[in-house]
């Protein structure tokens, strides 16, 4: 290593590579706290679940689950708990602009504040939205074209654990030594080895590389799942616009992920080998890391907002109790976006030099994007117009996002114009746009989507008094939290600052400090609406399995639907296949079942990516051995998983007449 | 119903659409042969310093590095028109137009910033 310090021995070294005393936070007050609390927590939680004998459960029913709408949950989960690590990030950067005037200097040392924004917007991005996104797809798409499971139930459970794994070794990095201090696209030359010698950067590298095999896994998984699975007739202009947004959002990941993969992996050459790829001098070019990974990042924000599009979709629909205005123009909105992702990447980096040629293309790229995106608004107000509409919460969500995210699209059509992107590059403006549109877009689709949705995964629905308190919550919060961003950006604020002198600004801060307060009591509203709604579940009990009145195949099941999703693989006539079933008065079919072939379950995924999780670990603290044993069982263990010829079972005939029929009894 | 059991089957016992082209010890043959030729001659072109042009050479060897695409992907990946109904086609037009995009996007954006912002290294010091 060229730099390194090494003030420990040879044989210590050898043996636990970088990896000391000093890498434990001890000395750290704030970590240190934080640490004994997650200690505690933890011990509480494996307490209670011994206690409760829940740990074989789990195991057997979960962890080594391949059923896609299990591992659904299971992403719904990581992407929860990862929100609520994110979000203490969040309030406490708020807090500490809100305090660091003048004199005082905040509670957070500037090392520590760095962290922490670089910890926030990847884990927000990569083990928030990403597990949402992919959870909502994993859970619904299958029961949407009528399928059984994904195409390869076995790399689904695999993406899961690799995702899973990512957000342990980003963890990780809280408790032992630290995490990047680089922003959260960590570009060079900062990122270089000169400059960031510690673990930081290398935790960042290695949790993105193995979460992102789990995510360009998954993203191949569903592509064929969607060419190839659909019902008998559901042709692909038949397709629920949900499953047309997954489709088209796994094409981009199965595009862009991989130039993800390669510009990280270009930029550990340079850390671990010394090469000078995107070093200062011997030839390297940093730039070429903000263009390639630009490149993965612009078609990245569309493969987490295009899902959700479709989600808005399908809410509006069936809360209008009509179809969906505009069907064909949605789809193609959609596949015109899909490309024009790849075509708008430089806006990202106008300031960088391109010049005006280059500047003005990406300008215009970036303003025809908005054209599809216009056009979908258009569809969901035509839909809504002269429909009957239900205010349920799902819907409330939806009139948040439209007013929300089109105030997002028009500062970013602002931020498009080259000379205008000049004054606000790098300025709480954009950090003040980006959040409007993911927060606006993305998790306010998330919430909607999840209270669409968990009536058909538990059972019962969720309790809308709680659900109203989270989204007026996140609604005013938002507001309050980050127009005065907006005003800042426009004084000529920059991100990322850990400490101001111009003490006029600082009632902006205070207020945007208070946005984040409210915004999380939505986030603690939203935990009591879980707890309420599973307390009171009696009584929100959904016996039909189509408590909505929706028009999609999901709702044709029972809630939850049983294990093989579909005794009988459903016929598709048309759009709204589900609603145009019950139109003819559909009554499922009470005989002539037979035994259903299904993927069984294997730890295999769960083991693996637990080796992986081990290597990441080795990597990043040049535990060499430790990395080469846990690469060679990595690679064994999936040569030898490919020698299980024991994958699969038949439901017996009996089991699913018994289930059929339990549910007739239910219905009739 | 059955087109599902097939889908389902072929995620954990074996990888082979039914509608793919069965491959045959000549089209592998073929396909070797070709890969061989098309390594050997670059190789010699170089080692054996033939051009005298540099930027001949390497213009000829991305030319044959072109050509050994399309020989891999005919023989070893079994491409054609009609395979999977088309959609292996769509996806490689699709493929090409983002790599297209990907390197002559990222050649034309990083020669602005060089001649904007590194001059000195444009003249060829």
């Amino acid at each position: 290593m060229s730099s390194a310090v090494q003030t420990y021995s040879d044989t210590t070294s050898a043996v636990f590579g970088r990896l000391t005393w000093d890498s434990f936070p001890l000395h750290d007050p704030i970590i240190l706290g934080t640490f004994v609390m997650v200690a505690v927590g933890g011990i509480a939680l494996v307490v209670a679940l011994t206690k409760y004998r829940v740990w074989g459960y789990l195991w057997k029913e979960w962890f080594t689950s391949i059923d896609h709408k299990r591992i659904g949950v299971m992403y719904m989960i990581l992407g929860i708990i990862m929100l609520l690590r994110g979000f203490a990030d969040a309030i406490m950067m708020r807090l500490h602009q809100a305090m660091a005037f003048g004199d005082a200097t905040g509670y957070l040392p500037p090392h520590h504040y760095d962290q922490i924004f670089t910890a926030h917007g990847v884990i927000m991005i990569f083990f928030v939205a990403m597990p949402f996104v992919v959870g909502l797809m994993n859970y619904i798409v299958p029961l949407q074209i009528g399928a059984r499971d994904v195409a390869f139930p076995f790399l689904n459970n695999f993406s899961f654990w690799m995702t899973a794994s990512g957000a342990v070794l980003i963890m990780l990095s809280l408790f032992v030594g630290e995490f990047a201090k680089s922003g959260w696209l960590a570009y060079p030359p900062l990122t270089g080895i000169l400059q960031s010698p510690g673990v930081g950067v290398d935790y960042y590298i290695w949790s993105l590389q193995i979460a992102g095999v789990g995510t360009l896994l998954s993203g191949v998984n569903f592509v064929v799942t969607i060419v190839k699975m659909r019902a008998p007739g559901m042709t692909l202009m038949k397709m629920p616009v949900f499953t047309w947004t997954a489709l088209c959002t796994n094409i981009l990941i199965v595009a862009a992920f991989p130039i993800l993969t390669a510009v990280l992996a270009l930029l550990s050459l340079d850390r671990y080998m010394d090469f000078n790829f995107f070093t200062n001098d011997l030839g390297g070019n940093a730039m070429m890391y903000v263009n390639l990974i630009w490149i993965w990042g612009h078609p990245e924000v569309y493969i987490l907002i295009l899902p959700i599009f479709g989600v808005f979709s399908e809410i509006v629909s069936t809360y209008s109790g009509k179809r969906l205005f505009g069907y064909s123009s949605m789809v193609y909105a959609t596949v015109v976006i899909t490309v024009l992702s790849y075509l708008v990447w430089l806006h990202h980096f106008f300031t960088m030099g391109s010049g005006a040629t280059v500047n003005s293309f990406f300008g215009i790229t970036t303003m025809i994007i908005s054209i599809p995106t216009g056009a979908k608004i258009f569809n969901w107000l035509f839909t809504m117009y002269r429909g009957r509409i239900q205010f349920d919460v799902p819907m409330l969500w939806t009139i948040g996002f439209m007013v929300t995210f089109v105030i997002g699209g028009m500062t970013g059509v602002l931020l498009a114009v080259p000379p205008a992107d000049f004054v606000l590059h790098n300025s709480l403006f954009l950090i003040a746009h980006f959040h409007n549109v993911i927060i606006g877009g993305v998790v306010f689709g998330v919430f909607a989507a999840i209270t669409y949705w968990y009536p058909k995964v538990t059972g019962y629905k969720l309790d809308p008094f709680w659900g109203k308190c989270s989204f007026w919550f996140w609604l005013i919060g938002f507001y309050v939290a980050f127009m005065p961003l907006y005003a800042l950006g426009l004084m000529g604020v920059t991100r990322r600052m850990s400490h101001f002198e111009d003490m006029s600004l600082q009632i902006w801060f205070q207020v945007a400090a208070f946005g984040a307060v409210l915004i999380g009591l939505g986030i603690l509203s939203f935990l009591i609406q879980l707890y309420v709604s599973y307390k009171k579940r009696d009584s929100l009990r959904d016996e039909t399995g189509d408590p909505w009145n929706g028009r999609t195949l999901e709702w044709s099941t029972s809630s939850p639907p049983p294990q093989y999703n579909f005794a009988f693989t459903p016929q598709v006539h048309e759009n709204d296949a589900w609603w145009q079933m019950k139109q003819h008065g559909f009554k499922p079919p009470q005989e002539g079942f037979l035994p259903i072939h299904m993927p069984k379950n294997t730890a295999a995924g769960m083991v693996l990516a637990g080796l992986a999780t081990v290597f990441g670990f080795a990597m990043i603290w040049y535990v060499w051995w430790l990395a080469a044993a846990s690469f060679a069982g990595l690679i064994l263990g999936a040569i030898i998983h490919t020698f299980n010829y024991k994958r699969d079972y038949y439901i017996p005939v009996e089991d699913v007449a018994a289930v059929e029929n339990r549910r007739a009894e239910v219905l009739a | 119903m059955s087109e599902h059991h097939d889908s389902l089957h072929h995620g954990h016992d074996d990888h082979h659409a039914e509608e793919a082209p069965h491959s045959t010890f000549k089209g592998y043959m073929i396909g070797f042969v070709a890969s061989v030729i098309l390594t050997a001659i670059p190789f010699w072109m170089v080692m054996g310093d033939v051009l005298d042009s540099r930027n001949a050479t390497v213009l000829i060897i991305l030319a044959f590095a072109v050509v050994q695409i399309v020989v891999h992907m005919v023989y070893f990946l079994h491409m054609d028109f009609q395979a999977q109904g088309g959609w292996t086609m769509l996806s490689l037009i699709f493929t090409l137009v983002l790599v297209f995009i990907t390197l002559f996007g990222s050649l034309w954006v990083m020669y602005h910033m060089n001649v904007n912002m590194m001059p000195s290294m444009m003249g060829g010091s």
